[in-house]
């Protein structure tokens, strides 16, 4: 090979890169391994976060995840493909992604689904972008946020939207709920949309439909956040109020995404038909070939930024490919049944959590009804009873001091349907034991 | 046939068992909360699910069944050992928000891949949250902005980028609120040094770079064009997208850059997954350090901790829900740790000498070679434009009698400033062999498009599918299934 170059050695190849820049050794890289011992010690790093039963939800859900989803997912022809760029060559990837597409528009009762973006915070900002530049009604950047999203989604998209100058105005809530007299006090300015979480960060059910109202009189658009697998039981978001959200978005991960340590997840996002050409990211569509057979290819790239550039819709490139792959599979073998079912099974899961922490002197269930995460108040910090419970390898939910001081001494706890009444017991006893042998100062 | 869509294959009742909980209680919520309907979605048996997803995948080019020389996305073999161990069981069932003293094995890999990210770059901090190449540019251009504003000098918005930069460099620079300023590349394919010269000024923010660049040649002038930018007040930018070709050879911060990413699914081997879960992680010098997004990994004696806002009150936050593509993150550790420092130099040793080798290969059997006189770097351009004009082959049409022929196609129409061309990056992990067929393919190709053009451009035919009409698509948009809607009618 070299001598069909014309050159003596691969040192030779390098030779356009100035003399000043060139290095002979990586330096503080170790030197290479084996096979065998690379597992050796990555199943060594393994067992040390091994042996914890989880109550933690707060945006990342454990769920079962059948054998066959990642078993199909992981087949080297979707692993290793890219970007459908080639739609003849990617048919495999293109009809997955147009299958999902579907699955997520008849679960939120929405016309549209894009392919899919990195995750729910990030879908999130995007649906902030999208409702500014499609809003043509209301001329303004200011966008209303229910203190109930999540705390990190709104971080995350304040950092995403402010180079463009948009601005996410909370408004507060009372009771677990937006709080409604709240609006009034914001009659007078004009915001492009209102952002409201279904079931909320803090597990509770909010009055979408009279939130979804009251904006849509005010020219606004709906934002909906939700957890997808509580649609299977929920009002989608294309249902709310009287004409529904118009752009719907979230974390995918409860569709057979394992929890792992926070990604990769996917972000999905929903809208209505009218203002899809505002949408980012990839959309497959289906059209035929030059004989009419049908196939599935990209389509409405012109929003996108290898065609647009400066003037895209958002620079993002890729989708979460292999993941929403992992959930098409997933929702294929759940289906409608099998999601309602583990959504029941979660809220009731919870609802016996919630009872049993609640009977703890103490402790006292906040907010009802919520639908897989319930809100604690405890007469004493939290952060010591993590630490405690910890130890006994029990995680015993999300402290909500730092984001929701106005609740006190609060702890978000979730049992989804992996969690055992043998675990959710054992979780009330060592609280009990904890709580009873340091009593309050 | 078809493979049917996965709704069509549905029975009403019809459910692979044993997913779902058997009996849980009825719904308890007030009714105003409560859907009416059930989603529509497939009612299939656990086999036919297999079937389906199995044959589908059989539809696809892939880098496990075919060779894939997309320029600039590095298509190279990903281990399967990166997979299996990034997915054992405890890896996977970690809460994001799990105590770090419930992590410290996870974290531990993270602190390392940090380390070892920094010795391949020359920078002096890393952060691992960006969860895709763009999303790394929209943290390195977002602390480019801080950084100015922090100095109090506002001012400084503007975003220069070569013409034939990747479209996401100026779409970032917009995202950002900054504005991208373009500026044209010289015969030789490097920067226009008195262009360069020209549109800096105090309105500099900084100068986004891929080096080696989209052209597939190393930026020779890269200390120049630093001293340019510097001196002007910006700051230099590295887009990582093709660090492969140098990887081991030469430091990004040595040329002076000061914020770079990198795509771990191109150099570090994770993944492209069909589009995506990629990683864009960033490194800075010490003068961005302050910048950097959080969360980052750190060190208190013998444990692992996370670095947030609290540690880092000048950091532009968080990006991502929790720490980023955590398992992608994963694979690319295992992936430095396979190859270590001399495994990482090899790299780029047969990626350069692969790239070079085609090259040669093809310019001898008669094509024009962009930058002949320039060594490649890990790809190269060919212009098919002469061959267009004298046949009406166009490089789509090449691009899909490849398909034909067993090859994914390289990129295509891009860089935009290179007409009719071919972007072809064979990777480390391709064999002689497989080159040489490549390039009997092209050359037979060119061959029949001379003879029998209608053969090339009624390409591909051998598919699951012929050319398909775009126009349709975005004109008759159909993208949710319906029952009723025959998409040959």
């Amino acid at each position: 090979m070299l001598s069909a170059i014309g050159v003596a050695d691969t040192e030779t190849l390098f030779d356009e890169i100035p003399a000043a820049l060139r290095i002979n050794e990586l330096n503080n890289i170790p030197a290479g391994m084996g096979e065998a011992a690379i597992t050796r010690l990555m199943r060594s790093r393994a067992a040390k976060d091994a042996g914890v039963v989880s109550f933690i939800g707060a945006g990342a859900y454990e769920h079962h995840i059948p054998a066959a989803v990642w078993d199909l997912a992981t087949r080297g022809e979707f692993y290793s493909a890219y970007t459908p760029y080639q739609a003849e060559a990617s048919q495999g990837t293109l009809q997955v992604i147009y299958e999902y597409q579907s699955m997520m528009a008849n679960l939120t009762g929405l016309d549209v689904s894009n392919a899919s973006l990195y995750d729910g915070a990030t879908a999130f900002a995007e649906a902030c972008l999208m409702a500014v530049r499609s809003n043509r009604k209301v001329n303004s950047r200011k966008i209303l946020v229910s203190r109930s999203v999540n705390p990190v989604y709104r971080t995350v998209a304040r950092r995403l939207t402010e180079g463009q100058g948009i601005e996410l105005v909370e408004i507060s809530c009372r009771d677990g709920q937006t709080e409604l007299a709240a609006l009034d006090g914001l009659a007078a300015e004009e915001f492009a949309a209102v952002c409201l979480q279904q079931p909320t960060f803090l597990g509770t059910l909010d009055d979408v439909d009279t939130l979804t109202d009251w904006a849509h009189a005010k020219q606004m658009f709906v934002i909906a956040i939700c957890n997808p697998m509580s649609l299977a039981i929920l009002r989608p978001p294309g249902e709310w109020g009287a004409a529904g959200a118009d752009i719907a978005c979230g974390e995918g991960q409860p569709f057979g995404i394992p929890v792992a340590s926070g990604g990769p997840y996917f972000g999905y996002l929903v809208c209505r038909q009218q203002i899809v050409r505002q949408m980012p990211g990839r959309i497959v569509g289906r059209t035929v070939d030059i004989d009419g057979k049908p196939g599935f290819t990209l389509t409405l790239q012109a929003r996108e930024q290898h065609i647009r550039r400066s003037k895209a819709t958002s620079n993002i490139c890729t989708n979460q490919g292999l993941m929403v792959t992992a959930a098409t599979i997933y929702l294929s073998l759940l289906g409608s049944d099998g999601l309602r079912r583990i959504a029941l099974q979660c809220h009731a899961n919870t609802k016996v959590l919630a009872e049993k922490l609640g009977e703890t002197d103490g402790v006292t269930v906040m907010f009802e009804p919520f639908f897989h995460e319930a809100v604690l108040q405890f007469d004493r910090p939290v952060g010591p009873l993590i630490k405690a419970l910890g130890q006994q390898n029990i995680l015993v939910g999300y402290d909500l001091s730092a984001d929701y001081p106005e609740l006190g001494h609060a702890l978000l706890v979730c049992a989804t349907e992996m969690r055992t009444a043998a675990e959710i017991a054992a979780y009330a006893a060592a609280l009990e034991s904890v709580m009873s042998s340091s009593k309050v100062t | 046939m078809p493979e049917p869509i996965i709704f069509e294959l549905s029975a009403p009742g019809r459910r692979a068992g044993g997913h779902a909980p058997a009996s849980p209680p009825a719904a308890d919520f007030p009714a105003q909360y409560l859907r009416h309907d059930e989603p529509l979605l497939p009612e299939v048996s656990e086999l036919q699910v297999v079937r389906h997803f199995t044959r589908l995948s059989q539809l696809n080019y892939s880098i496990d069944t075919h060779f894939y020389p997309l320029g600039s996305c590095t298509m190279k073999y990903n281990p399967r050992v990166c997979n299996r161990l990034a997915m054992l069981p405890e890896f996977i069932e970690r809460h994001p928000l799990a105590a770090t003293e419930h992590g410290q094995g996870f974290l531990e890999c993270m602190y390392e891949l940090q380390d070892m990210l920094k010795a391949v770059t020359g920078m002096t901090a890393i952060s691992l949250t960006p969860m895709a190449g763009a999303q790394g540019e929209f943290a390195g251009v977002a602390m480019i902005r801080a950084y100015h504003d922090a100095r109090g000098e506002s001012d400084r918005r503007e975003i220069i980028v070569p013409d034939a930069s990747h479209g996401t460099n100026p779409a970032t620079a917009t995202m950002c609120g900054c504005t991208a300023v373009e500026i044209p590349t010289g015969p030789d394919g490097d920067v226009d040094l008195d262009a360069l010269r020209r549109v800096v000024g105090p309105a500099t923010a900084g100068i986004m770079l891929t080096n080696p660049s989209t052209l597939g040649v190393f930026e020779r002038q890269i200390t120049e064009i630093a001293d340019i930018v510097h001196k002007a007040g910006g700051l230099l930018y590295y887009d990582g997208a093709n660090l492969n070709a140098i990887l081991g050879r030469a430091l990004p911060a040595d040329m002076g850059f000061d914020v770079i990413h990198l795509n771990l699914h191109k150099t570090f081997s994770t993944p492209h997954g069909g589009g995506g879960p990629g990683s864009g992680v960033v490194g800075v010098n010490e003068r961005l350090a302050p910048f950097l997004p959080v969360p980052i990994v750190g060190r208190d004696g013998e444990q692992y901790v996370w670095l947030t806002e609290a540690d880092r009150p000048q950091s532009i936050g968080r990006l991502s829900a929790f720490m980023g593509n955590a398992g992608i993150l994963l694979r690319a550790y295992v992936y430095m740790r396979l190859l270590g420092a001399d495994g990482m130099r090899r790299v780029s040793e047969f990626a350069t000498l692969n790239a070079n080798y085609l090259m040669k290969r093809l310019q001898m059997a008669g094509f024009e070679v962009t930058f002949a006189e320039r060594r490649a770097s890990h790809e190269f351009i060919v212009s098919l434009q002469s061959i267009t004009k004298e046949t009406g082959i166009s490089a789509m049409d090449f691009a899909k009698a490849l398909l034909d022929r067993g090859f994914h196609a390289p990129t295509t129409y891009f860089p935009l400033l290179v007409p009719e061309c071919l972007l072809i990056e064979p990777t480390e992990t391709e064999t002689r062999q497989e080159l040489d067929a490549f390039v009997a393919a092209l050359v037979e190709i060119r061959d029949l498009a001379y003879k029998s053009p209608d053969t090339i451009q009624a390409a591909p035919i051998s598919m699951p599918v012929r050319r398909l009409d775009d126009v349709r698509a975005v004109r008759q948009l159909d993208v949710v299934w319906q029952p009723d809607n025959d998409p040959t009618e």
